[in-house]
């Protein structure tokens, strides 16, 4: 009974919170143009799973998290590479840091118009600005990983005889997995929310995209709806990097207990 | 003799340094002046100086964007918006780690809304509070307080118990525990959310200005992508880059001397 109190426990102030919501709505702000009830929201939710066309959940959020992905790819795979390069050469290190710190400061967003000047409109557009956002985060965290590989490691692999590249392949980026990890998902948390502020700021497509038109054509139920699923999807993604982030780190021979350290 | 060895080769360090950022200039001047990439999407080094030149010393009915002005009011957007994040991210937190019972309750709830994208929230605040600078501000602070918020709910969480221990012998009143040694040793935590507050907020303002046509950079780089003003676009991204790069500067030499007693 308690245990089942306890999982209870989550979801008490989130369902005040909404109830209240509701009766605000209902009794404030009833057939307002701007406001929604949760219960209408979630009917607007419902109705758009079963939508088939074009504007249906499913084909929205895939356009999305597709487009987060590849950016993702392209930017976490160029940063990763690069900041391996940095990580292993301090003096390659020390010859770029000037440009890496006049380039990074930039906010991704700002490259938003850039973007639509040279690829217009369209998948391309948001793949370069993801593919930005994400590079940075990436090269300086795997910068860092391979800094912090135990130099006992680096001995060993030198009494071997190995050569630079053997080096790296079977020794520095086995060690470096788990940080190599947590990098990518916060690369992933920020994949997903720069894909989804290119839509809202620009880009005709994807979730962002529909919550915008659904607050311009005055629907604020579906709004909502849309406002509740990205939330959703933001929080399905962040539990599924956290976990493959504590299985690598278990995978690599971490101890189970460190796994919250890493967590946290 | 060593110490001029060492003077010297810090010299050298930041010379090459300075010689690469150099070469990627050179290859953004060749690149635009032997039209590898057209100048619509790329203007030459000189015209974006000359944009930025022009952009500060702009008269009032003049074609121009005035650059400075815009500047101004991103920075005051951010700094504003970022302030009121940090007080309440700061107040809510310590209300919500204050006790164990309130973050039993209602943490689950701050860990979904953690992924949202603070982007996310505008077409909800525009059909709240419409067009308007504080409907910009107010998703500025909404977007940005998270980072503050839960760095400081976590923090106070993991306070020396034997922090918590002295309290309690000195008889200290739960607000007096939290104002005289929660929040200090919860510094650190909330400075580094700060940081990341402050890295949002510039994003969210730059979003808030594109969307709702708040006087701003964000408006300034999209209006001149709008007209093919591209010299025009790299100033306003050049200018975005630097408030993105002071502003952390600022923050990371406050944060040093905040936390100067905890270092030996």
């Amino acid at each position: 009974m308690a245990d089942m109190l306890s999982r209870l426990r989550p979801w008490v102030f989130p369902v005040l919170v909404l109830s209240l919501l509701e009766w605000y709505v209902r009794s404030v702000a009833d057939s307002s143009d701007a406001l929604a009830t949760p219960l209408q929201a979630a009917r607007a939710w419902w109705d758009l799973l079963w939508l088939s066309s074009d504007e249906g959940l499913w084909r929205v959020t895939g356009f999305t998290l597709g487009t987060a992905a590849l950016g993702l790819g392209m930017g976490a795979g160029c940063g990763l590479l690069l900041g391996l390069l940095l990580g292993l050469s301090p003096r390659a290190a020390r010859m770029s840091f000037l440009t890496v710190e006049v380039l990074r400061p930039i906010p991704s967003v700002a490259l938003i118009p850039l973007a639509m000047l040279v690829f217009g409109f369209g998948v391309r557009m948001e793949l370069s600005v993801v593919a930005f956002a994400t590079f940075w985060p990436m090269l300086i965290l795997t910068q860092a990983a391979a800094r912090q590989v135990e130099p006992r490691l680096l001995e060993v692999s030198a009494a071997l005889g190995l050569t630079a590249w053997q080096r790296t392949w079977w020794i520095v980026l086995p060690a470096m997995v788990p940080r190599l990890f947590v990098a990518l998902r916060l690369g992933v948390a920020v994949a997903l929310v720069v894909a989804v502020t290119v839509e809202i700021a620009a880009n005709p497509n994807g979730m962002g995209y529909a919550m915008m038109i659904a607050q311009q054509s005055m629907e604020p139920a579906r709004m909502l709806a849309w406002l509740f699923w990205i939330g959703v999807v933001g929080m399905v993604i962040n539990v599924v990097t956290l976990r493959a982030q504590q299985w690598a780190h278990v995978r690599m021979g971490g101890s189970v207990t460190d796994t919250h350290r890493v967590s946290a | 003799m060593n110490l001029l060895a060492q003077a010297l080769r810090r010299c050298l360090v930041w010379w090459e340094s300075i010689a690469v950022l150099l070469i990627f200039l050179s290859v953004w001047w060749l690149a635009s002046h032997g039209d590898w990439i057209s100048r619509v999407f790329l203007p030459t080094p000189e015209a974006t100086w000359a944009s930025l030149a022009q952009g500060f010393s702009a008269e009032p009915g003049q074609d121009a964007a005035d650059l400075g002005q815009a500047s101004w009011q991103t920075f005051v957007r951010m700094f504003l918006g970022w302030g009121l994040a940090s007080l309440i991210g700061v107040g809510l937190g310590a209300l919500i780690g204050m006790s164990q019972i309130a973050r039993q309750w209602i943490a689950p709830t701050l860990e979904f809304l953690r992924p949202l994208p603070a982007s996310a929230v505008l077409p909800l605040a525009i059909s709240i509070f419409g067009l308007s600078p504080g409907m910009v501000l107010f998703v500025v602070s909404f977007g940005a307080m998270w980072p503050v918020l839960l760095a400081t709910v976590q923090g106070l969480a993991q306070v020396e118990p034997r922090l918590k221990e002295v309290a309690a012998g000195l008889q200290l009143s739960r607000l007096a525990f939290v104002w005289k040694i929660g929040l200090p040793s919860t510094l650190p935590d909330i400075l580094a959310g700060m940081r990341l507050s402050m890295t949002v907020s510039l994003i969210v303002a730059v979003v808030g200005e594109m969307i709702a046509s708040q006087a701003g950079l964000g408006q300034a780089i999209l209006l001149a992508a709008r007209s093919f003003r591209a010299s025009e676009l790299f100033a306003g991204i050049v200018l975005l880059g630097a408030l993105g790069f002071v502003s952390n500067a600022l923050l990371a030499g406050l944060e040093q001397r905040l936390l100067r007693w905890q270092r030996p």
